[in-house]
């Protein structure tokens, strides 16, 4: 049986390739004339031809098509002659169009690139779809049939039907049948094929479903337009469901983030109690780092580029940690309780960063690019979830975890918490506190630096990003309760959580106001926040 | 101890005369011209390229021997991207430096805050990006788009080459996304959109986290009615919406998205491959294919000295807005602010994409309209251009409050809001 249906699919393949040649010698001549003239007109016109060569079912025609979308399709001026060409500065290395042979170079200036707008990538993904339906690649397979499924048309029909006859793998399978479905509902077939179709069409469960019975509800009447009904009555409440989910999920996502930013600080503020200005200043020359170590990959060692991340964030956490230190000992250590000195003296110093950062880099945008494994996203169930989202949550919760094991489980940790806890007994117990108070600080800054390596990967690496997280952080640190690094993970979880649950109900101008006033209102009662730390220390 | 303090007053003396001396020597020599341009804070990301474009031109002109026979030069101020700060700085300009005329400004906020300091000491300026307009003012000349030259242009592309019958109008939360998606909203209302087809949404400023706003645009456009997204979303905020349409496989076949503030200096923070096919419109682009703009291109690579270096649509403003002025000063005789007003009107330059923009009575400037897709390269390439050129509409059609206003700055009527229903002039704004 298996064999059989392999046979039939290596058959049918073999026809279209080995009889093309007898049955189609003289349509190839016709191939080339249509294929000539998708150099000329306007993109409704060429669309049409698109849609006139892909009936022709010539599986040559998809080099072409990639070429089309690709924008590597040009026209030579003299005979509009088209070929297919790879632009190497002023010279195009031609291929023919239909023998697939190369035609040799000629020069840019003599022809011209046929111009590709989206309703031209669409006719274009159609057709390859259409023509590839039947290829014996999987990948190739399961490709074609979800472009034939995002957009269906009654043309299809004939060849989706083949296509299932012939496939016997099983998800590429379903999804032929859902694209038989959806064309059958564009279609004028029997009320009882429409009404199958619905059916299969629910069991998606998912928007797209949503959006092909919507779009079927309009002419649908009887029994079927109440079937549609009941279809889109399950499904938005299925979506509903996972509406929520999503929502949540942003908190997450979005609290990370603000963790990411705050946990720095939640040192520098919370444990040594420095206002410090210049956070958000590290974590934007976290993300410089990273900005550089891409480009030295990009120019010298491109095969690395996926580890960029991983190779910028030691070098971040050295670069930011030295620049605390030094900041520590050359401006803060003088100015020990002195908190509006404090502020001041490291807003100064927040603006000579910035403004360095800008003479240096210039005052633009830098590209950061996402290595391939935080690019994309995924479907999970009715949630869409982005790769570089889900690789921050990651990241944020390990870097909170391993600054939990260092305050409580080091050495380090110890001096650490003696020098907060009661300055005088840790200087006679033979502490360094001089010493430990730069170090802290210095690891402050260091996680500030590495926080800007993962928040690289979602917003802009200008001389400004800093700016835009410092108000959060304080936040975060403040509602979270000073001085407590589980207070911190709250309040980061619990900001972006709420503020994600309200955006979809109240917009995200109103949301963020609503935020503030909450933790305007909240401060009022528990001045100290979430999780106050109650002792000698505080009174101190 | 005598002697020292003597010595430093002579000092002092000397130096204070030699300033002076060397101001008045050069205001007789030189005709001096502010350029407004924030060099620090947020919008220095945008404005440095455009006091560079300035300097450039400038540059350019004292090559060609200056005007009325006297050399150019430029007085560059900071204000910092701080809006009061913008209205000192010009008054410095104008009373201390004595410039001829000022070229500035980035954001609408900036502009109504150095209006009264331009009416006071009557003085010109050139503002070069795209605003709401509902404004026309004696000492203004808008360079940039109006919304008859940007956003109606693009909707009326997405309908009918798309076949677009749902709107999501997406902006940031200030003056200009908020008047121009007004407009937008009555005109695809006057075109028979129903109001569920339209759904608007405004962020705050640097609006990092798109992820509820992108699933929303997701959901609205599985309604099974083709959907586009109109953006109105200003400056660094585009960055991190782009990279989540990119990542949630927001594809621009599905659902494209058209932007009136990303031009080539956005995205060269970005990688373009998940975008290609979104669009954007503009007046310029900088991969219009004519001998002027490949001259363009090459001086200010060469004045930047940076083979990268991108072009946009606000430095063609500029261009403009500098050589229209140049030439109604040449007509005047005189650098006068005044008698500008008067000659420049009906100036025609040349354009960047091959034609020439006119001066009109009403302060703006005609222009073609572009609508553009991104490239893989990060550049656009031009799908659509208007077969003529398109009058700025100062006060839109499509709003009650403006659509009988008229501006006209010739005499006898010099008036920035005459309503033609009332005959007189002076309805909104002053």
């Amino acid at each position: 049986m298996h064999l059989f249906r392999t046979m039939h699919r290596v058959m049918l393949f073999l026809c279209v390739i080995l009889l093309a040649p007898i049955s189609q010698s003289l349509a190839q001549q016709d191939n080339r004339i249509d294929i000539n003239s998708l150099g000329q007109g306007n993109f409704s016109q060429v669309s049409d031809k698109i849609a006139k060569l892909s009936r022709t079912g010539d599986i040559k025609l998809v080099p072409v098509f990639e070429a089309l979308a690709a924008g590597d399709l040009y026209v030579r001026k003299t005979d509009k002659v088209v070929f297919i060409a790879k632009a190497n500065s002023n010279v195009l290395t031609l291929t023919d169009t239909i023998t697939g042979t190369s035609a040799g170079e000629g020069a840019k200036a003599d022809f011209e690139r046929i111009k590709v707008n989206n309703n031209l990538r669409r006719a274009v993904r159609t057709a390859i779809g259409a023509l590839t339906l039947l290829s014996p690649d999987r990948e190739v397979r399961l490709r074609a049939a979800y472009s034939v499924f995002s957009s269906p048309s009654e043309d299809a029909l004939e060849l989706l039907e083949t296509a299932i006859a012939s496939e016997e793998d099983g998800p590429i399978k379903s999804i032929m049948k859902q694209a038989r479905a959806a064309a059958i509902l564009k279609s004028d077939r029997s009320l009882d094929d429409k009404r199958a179709a619905v059916k299969t069409i629910v069991e998606r469960g998912d928007r797209d479903a949503l959006s092909i019975l919507s779009a079927a509800q309009g002419n649908a009447d009887g029994e079927l337009r109440k079937d549609i009904d009941r279809a889109l009555e399950h499904l938005h409440s299925v979506q509903a469901l996972w509406d929520a989910g999503q929502n949540i999920w942003y908190g997450l996502s979005l609290g990370s983030v603000l963790l990411l930013a705050a946990v720095g600080l939640a040192i520098t503020f919370g444990v040594m109690g420095i206002i410090n200005m210049a956070h958000g200043e590290m974590v934007m020359l976290g993300a410089y780092t990273t900005f550089v170590v891409q480009e030295v990959i990009r120019s010298s060692y491109p095969e690395l580029f996926d580890w960029s991340l991983i190779i910028a964030l030691p070098l971040a956490f050295c670069i930011t940690g030295l620049i605390g230190l030094s900041i520590e000992r050359g401006i803060i250590r003088f100015l020990y309780g002195r908190p509006l000195e404090t502020l001041l003296a490291t807003w100064g110093v927040s603006l000579i960063l910035q403004q360095g950062v800008r003479s240096i880099f210039g005052p633009s945008n830098r590209e950061v690019g996402n290595p391939t494994w935080m690019s994309g996203g995924f479907e999970f169930g009715g949630m869409m979830l982005t790769y570089n989202r889900m690789w921050i949550v990651i990241f944020a919760a390990a870097v909170f975890l391993t600054l939990l094991f260092v305050l409580k489980r080091t050495r380090f940790g110890l001096q650490m918490r003696a020098v907060t806890q009661n300055r005088k007994m840790a200087s006679s117990m033979g502490i360094k506190t001089p010493w430990v108070d730069a170090l802290t600080f210095a690891l402050g800054s260091g996680i500030a630096g590495i926080a800007g390596v993962a928040l690289s990967q979602i917003d802009n690496v200008s001389p400004n990003l800093g700016q835009s997280y410092i108000i959060d952080s304080f936040m975060v640190v403040v509602f979270g309760g000073v001085g407590n690094l589980w207070g911190t993970l709250v309040g980061a979880l619990s900001l972006g959580v709420v503020n994600k649950l309200l955006e979809p109900y109240i917009g995200a101008v109103l949301g963020k106001i609503l935020i503030l006033v909450l933790i305007i209102l909240f401060i009022q009662r528990r001045p100290r926040g979430l999780f106050a730390l109650k002792g000698r220390a505080v009174e101190a | 101890m005598n002697i020292k303090a003597c010595m430093t007053g002579v000092l002092l003396a000397g130096l204070l005369s030699a300033t002076a001396l060397q101001g008045a020597f050069a205001a007789e020599d030189t005709i001096k011209i502010g350029i407004l341009h924030s060099l620090s804070g947020t919008m220095a990301i945008s404005e440095t390229t455009l006091k560079d474009a300035m300097l450039m031109l400038i540059d350019e002109q004292n090559k060609k021997g200056g005007v009325l026979g006297k050399k150019l030069e430029a007085v560059v101020v900071d204000p910092a991207s701080d809006w009061p700060l913008f209205a000192e700085k010009a008054r410095d300009l104008i009373e201390k430096d004595k410039v001829a005329a000022v070229f500035g400004c980035w954001t609408s906020v900036s502009r109504k805050s150095v209006l009264p300091v331009f009416k006071e000491l009557d003085n010109l300026l050139f503002y070069p990006v795209q605003y709401e307009g509902e404004e026309s003012e004696r000492n203004v000349f808008y360079t940039g788009a109006a919304p008859n030259q940007q956003a109606i242009p693009a909707v009326d592309y997405l309908a009918e080459n798309e076949g677009v019958e749902r709107w999501v109008l997406a902006g940031t939360d200030y003056v200009y996304p908020r008047t121009t998606n007004k407009i937008l909203e009555a005109y695809l209302k006057a075109k028979g959109v129903a109001a569920e087809d339209i759904m608007v949404s405004y962020t705050p400023f640097g609006h990092k986290d798109w992820q509820t706003i992108v699933s929303d645009i997701k959901k609205f456009g599985s309604a099974g009615k083709k959907t586009a997204v109109v953006s109105t979303i200003n400056g660094d905020a585009n960055v991190p919406f782009y990279k989540e349409l990119g990542n949630q496989g927001v594809k621009a076949e599905d659902i494209p998205v058209v932007a009136f503030s990303v031009g080539e200096e956005e995205l060269a923070g970005l990688d373009t491959t998940p975008l290609v096919g979104h669009l954007a419109a503009w007046n310029y682009f900088q991969s219009v294919d004519t001998p002027t703009n490949a001259e363009f291109i090459k001086t200010w690579r060469a004045y930047t000295k940076n083979e990268k270096r991108v072009t946009n649509d606000p430095m063609e403003a500029h261009y403009i807005g500098f050589n229209m002025w140049v030439k109604a000063v040449e007509a005047a005789g005189t650098t006068e602010p005044d008698k500008v007003i008067d000659s420049i009107v009906g100036v025609s330059v040349p354009n960047l994409s091959g034609g020439y923009s006119t001066m009109m009575p009403n302060h703006h400037i005609t222009k073609p309209v572009l609508i553009g897709e991104i490239q893989s390269d990060g550049q656009f390439e031009t799908v659509f251009k208007t077969p003529g050129l398109l009058v700025g509409d100062e006060w839109s059609d499509y709003l009650p409050d403006s659509k009988n206003l008229i501006s006209d700055w010739r005499k006898p009527m010099s008036c920035g809001n005459f309503n033609v229903a009332t005959g007189k002039c002076g309805g909104k704004g002053s």
